[in-house]
């Protein structure tokens, strides 16, 4: 066990070199006003948190130093480059609202990748502010209501949902004040285009869709699909989680879609920095260019100028209080310019490649595939209700004791619609050796599962702590470290 | 599954319903239910004299994967609702028929019962959700 | 390739053990009139140096001006520690924290971090972080309407002292769920909302106010006597405060006594550079009492198989990825690594540190406006007390005198006639522990300069008759 930096803390430790030597007298705040007491913050010296983030850091699993193949989250490799790019201290040190002559080298790589992400998803505008996935899909939600509302079309309060959508697209809807409907997947994995057709209707305002979808295949239905929303006079929204698998081979515009969000953590490689920041740019088809989230940024000349609020009255308007995760989009620029044009398509296809290596590989070893007649895309899934009918060790437990072998698990038990199941993720950037060593784990632990299932059930034996009480954490809430409470 | 209590009334979303005989009937969820949601970890019930219509939201339970809405099986105010399951959620993992009781209503039209399942047409709802 | 590591021979091996014959035949279920064809206006790929020369150059090119500018990103000293451990790969590359097993590192720094949000705010909880200020107070709104059952109006009331930006973003992420936002004037004199301009509203169904300390002008507000009158009106209290004030301002868990409801704000002076305006990180706490009406993610503490201690999230019911269409909110990612900087940064700065901190940025910014008050025509604006930032009146037009300042590379503050055409003409400045006194005493020169050019008054250095 490790302690706390809290229960590190001495008081009347003062090893701070890190704050302003003196402490200058506040003559001008009244009484009434100030701080009572010190806030109980720790107590420690530098060595002290160096060593102990450095320490904490070390009970961690990441892209760096383990196989992470997530499903539906691209944990590719972060190219320390863009990092580096991305911390220059020019930009580190350019306030929010710094004037545009301060700013022309900065607005020079938004506007770049606001055109190179135009061209790579084929729509007509990009608004580079999002700051999330999710925060993407609320822009985009926002923008086809304001789209429906401008034009007085005000009856539709429906949105179309895939039952296999990620769970943020029915969330973001609501919070544009929509009603979400599901829409059943067929057999095959595509969208069941019969039950679309008997709920698409002058109620409905869009549909949200991921392709290829969470499912790990490309919806082959997808002009029939859109044609059949846009005849009802409700709009395309594509959800960018799976853009990695074709990047550079389609476009979401060409498919139709009227607006889309991009994750560029996961396609650009930005890093997931153990929960963000992420970047959600979104992008669109030329009726909803005019309610694009600000800023953005125009080029005139050779000056590039900010767009706000006052340049573009009819747009949705600011998401946050400057321009989104600018820092997440330098990385993201850098390393675009890395990969070229080039590069762009190189990524679907060999993350397509692996996901069909491991596909292939993994249901010879006797693993059930989900979708066994498809094509993997980018990732695939493969279920475990076998063993966990016959052995009683679930997809958890199988996860787990990956865990325990180097490898972080797959996603687990998402999408919802398929019993027991592991999303497969492996990206382009591992190579044939790490992706052998993952599929012979999985043979060991199905080994192990036939001769000694406990071992696997137990699991992880090998990692800081053992299986944790969710039950017990989320019965008995402990969320913040209490000095009165301890002992 | 065998042990239906035959005394009460069942919804097929999952919720059971006794008749106090006095115009108020009490509300909870099946024993089936629980077992799918597993370990229940938070109840939250309506407040005493909210008045509920019969199918509509009025309580939620959550495990710690999944959250679930529990529908009003008829209409009615809410007399008095199950204090304990605050601190105590797993009550109704231990005793859901009894003691894990979520709310008491006073039904504006007692006859909705009527349109309710009994014992042996619940066990045929499970029955068919097992495939 | 850059990042592919294939080789020819293993990229035929996979093919083969596929059963294609190359990677084309892999894309084979994509109708073929989709297929795009070549990405003309992509540039060609650049090798890492190549890269790096175009963005060293373009980073050169925006200078690193003296920065006076404030207005809800301020330009800290960052601990060289905070950055070093932050980057390293196992935080910077890892993604949350599901595998909790797998991620005690990252579960642990922000169960430490809720933990010093929650000291720091003196409230009982704290999330693990949401976007950016502006949307966190928009989610601290929506979990209030939520969270208050006794209103049923939907109705909250918005001081017009509150960040523009934050007022803007609230609004756009609110309007579509029928929530009114209500404007409250701020005093002319004193530049924050005086009580009385809440009495209209005594009385009535209002689902939650808003309480920013300090306000966008720098100005403390009476927190503890809006915070009274919010809990007397049944409203949600809801405050906007800036992290390294609370370090010697009174902490919104302790307004009007029994403090505050929720809690939000902007992180970023906790360890994020300005760096254009993000990655920052919001921040929200609030009584234990509604934590499940809470948004984003949340830490909790509990025991494994063996007993031992460990962290794992939790109260994940509320969450889209579970609860869907119900969900709190939509929000997936947080803002994980700032938070791991600040977490470190609030380590190595403790209390006294933050103190000490927020002490010199306020010396510095009341020594420059001393200063800039020595000047003809140059003065504070508002009359009550401020935390280090301060709307100065000018005599001549902001935006002349910014560019000029600008000229000579000092961001002499903020234009805010835009958002605020009532005030004249007013710059918002604020001197953090950074500025020098030689930035400062040229800051005071320049504009001196500047305002005798544009408007003709003599160059006043000498103190005013007092």
């Amino acid at each position: 066990m490790m302690l706390l930096i809290q229960e590190q803390s001495k008081q009347g430790r003062r090893a701070v070199a890190q704050a302003p030597l003196q402490k200058a007298e506040i003559t001008d705040i009244p009484e009434q006003f100030r701080r009572r007491r010190s806030a109980n913050l720790p107590e420690v010296s530098e060595m002290q948190v160096v060593r102990h983030y450095t320490r904490l850091s070390q009970r961690n699993f990441s892209i760096d130093t383990q196989f992470y193949p997530l499903g539906s989250c691209t944990m590719k490799y972060n190219p320390r480059g863009a990092n580096e790019m991305a911390m220059l201290a020019g930009f580190l040190a350019r306030h929010p609202e710094a004037p545009e002559s301060h700013s022309q080298g900065f607005m020079a790589c938004l506007h770049d990748l606001q055109e190179m992400l135009k061209e790579l998803t084929g729509m007509q505008a990009v608004s580079l502010s999002p700051a999330a996935g999710a925060q993407g899909e609320f822009a985009g939600v926002a923008m086809i209501r304001a789209y429906h509302d401008e034009r007085g079309d005000t009856g539709r309060n429906e949105i179309l949902v895939p039952d296999a959508a990620h769970g943020t697209n029915p969330a973001s809807a609501v919070m544009c004040g929509y009603k979400t409907r599901e829409i059943p997947t067929g057999a095959d994995g595509d969208v069941d285009v019969e039950a679309l057709k008997a709920v698409v209707g002058p109620q409905t305002a869009g549909i949200m869709l991921t392709n290829p979808s969470t499912l790990g295949v490309f919806d082959r239905g997808i002009l029939e699909i859109a044609r059949l929303v846009h005849d009802a006079g409700g709009l395309l929204y594509y959800d960018g989680a799976n853009l990695n698998a074709i990047l550079g081979k389609v476009r979401p515009g060409d498919m139709g879609f009227d607006v889309i969000h991009m994750n560029l953590h996961k396609t650009f490689s930005t890093p997931h920095g153990g929960g963000g920041p992420g970047s959600g740019p979104v992008g669109v088809s030329e009726r909803l260019v005019p309610y694009l989230p600000v800023p953005m940024v125009t080029r005139d000349g050779d000056e590039y100028h900010w767009l706000t609020e006052t340049e573009c009255p009819r747009s949705i308007g600011r998401l946050s209080a400057f321009a989104g995760n600018a820092g997440v989009l330098l990385r993201a620029y850098a390393y675009a310019r890395m990969l070229g044009r080039e590069g762009m398509s190189r990524v679907a296809e060999y993350s397509t490649l692996n996901a069909n290596y491991m596909f292939k590989m993994l249901q010879e070893a006797g693993f059930e595939a989900a979708f066994p007649e498809r094509r993997a895309t980018h990732e695939f899934i493969i279920t475990l209700r076998k063993q966990a009918k016959e052995r009683g060790v679930n997809t958890m437990d199988f996860a787990k004791r990956l865990l325990d072998y180097g490898f972080h698990a797959p996603t687990t038990y998402f999408p919802l619609l398929v019993p027991e199941c592991l999303l497969i993720e492996p990206t382009e950037t591992e190579d044939k050796g790490t992706l052998d060593a993952f599929i012979q784990a999985m043979r060991t632990i199905q080994d192990e599962v036939n001769t000694d299932g406990e071992l696997v059930k137990g699991a992880p034996h090998t990692l800081p702590v053992k299986r944790l009480d969710d039950v017990r954490a989320a019965r008995e809430l402990d969320l913040a470290w209490n000095v009165s409470a301890e002992d | 599954m065998s042990n239906l209590p035959t005394e009460l009334k069942y919804a097929k979303s999952h919720e059971w319903v006794r008749n106090e005989g006095d115009g108020t009937v009490t509300v909870g969820i099946t024993e089936h239910a629980q077992e799918l949601l597993g370990d229940l970890v938070f109840v939250e019930l309506p407040d005493v004299g909210d008045s509920l219509e019969a199918g509509g939201e009025c309580a939620v339970v959550e495990s710690v994967k999944a959250a679930s809405d529990v529908y009003s099986p008829l209409s009615g105010e809410v007399t008095e609702v199950n204090v304990e399951l605050a601190d105590a959620p797993e009550t109704i993992n231990q005793d859901a028929f009894g003691d894990g009781w979520m709310f008491k209503l006073k039904a504006t039209n007692i006859s909705e019962l009527d349109k309710l399942l009994d014992a042996d047409a619940y066990a045929e709802v499970m029955q068919s959700e097992e495939h | 390739m850059p990042f592919i590591p294939h080789t020819d021979q293993e990229v035929r091996e996979m093919l083969e053990a596929i059963g294609v014959d190359g990677i084309e035949d892999l894309f084979e279920e994509i109708p073929a009139d989709l297929r795009c064809v070549e990405l003309k206006s992509i540039p060609p790929a650049m090798s890492e140096l190549e890269a790096s020369q175009l963005m060293a150059g373009r980073a050169r090119q925006d200078g690193q001006p003296a920065c006076f500018l404030g207005g809800g990103a301020y330009d800290h000293h960052i601990p060289a520690a905070v950055w070093q451990i932050t980057t390293r790969g196992e935080f910077y590359s890892a993604y949350t924290p599901y595998q909790a097993e797998a991620s005690q590192g990252t579960l642990q720094l922000l169960y430490e971090f809720q933990s010093m949000m929650t000291a720091l705010m003196g409230m009982d909880v704290s999330n693990a972080s949401l976007y950016d200020g502006a949307s966190a107070l928009a989610e601290a709104l929506l979990m209030a309407v939520r969270a208050n059952r006794k209103s049923k109006s939907r109705r909250i009331l918005v001081p017009r002292s509150l960040h523009p930006s934050y007022r803007k973003v609230a609004g756009n992420i609110l309007k579509n769920q029928g929530i009114e936002l209500v404007e409250l004037p701020f005093d002319p004199e004193g530049g924050h909302t005086d009580i009385g301009a809440l009495e209209p509203y005594d009385g009535e169904d209002i689902a939650a106010l808003v309480i920013p300390q300090p306000n966008y002008f720098g100005v403390l507000e009476d927190v503890d006597a809006l915070t009274g009158w919010g809990r007397r009106n049944k409203a949600m209290t809801v405050a906007v405060v800036n992290p390294l004030a609370m370090s010697i301002l009174s902490p919104p868990g302790e307004w009007g006594g029994e403090g505050v409801d929720i809690c939000c704000g902007e992180g970023q002076p906790l360890g994020a550079p300005l760096s254009s305006g993000g990655p920052y990180f919001g921040f929200l706490c609030c009584r234990q009492g509604i934590v499940r009406q809470m948004p984003g993610r949340i830490i909790g503490r509990t025991l494994d198989q063996d007993g031992n201690r460990g962290f794992t999230l939790t109260l994940q019911a509320r969450e889209q990825h579970i609860r869907r269409s119900k969900a709190t909110s939509n929000i997936c990612t947080n803002q994980g690594l700032m938070v791991t900087a600040a977490t470190i940064h609030m380590a190595l700065l403790g209390a006294e540190g933050l103190e000490r901190t927020a002490a010199a940025c306020h010396a510095n910014t009341s020594d420059l406006v001393a200063r800039l008050s020595s000047l003809t025509g140059v003065s504070p604006r508002f009359s009550r007390p401020v935390f280090h930032e301060r709307l100065m009146s000018l005599p001549v037009a902001a935006d002349d005198v910014l560019r000029a300042l600008a000229a000579h590379n000092i961001l002499g503050g903020l234009d805010i006639s835009g958002d605020y055409p009532e005030l004249g003409r007013a710059i918002l400045i604020c001197a953090t522990e950074k500025r020098t006194v030689g930035e400062i005493e040229s800051f005071v020169e320049k504009l001196a300069r500047v305002i005798e050019l544009q408007g003709g008054v003599p160059c006043q250095l000498q103190p005013k008759e007092s």
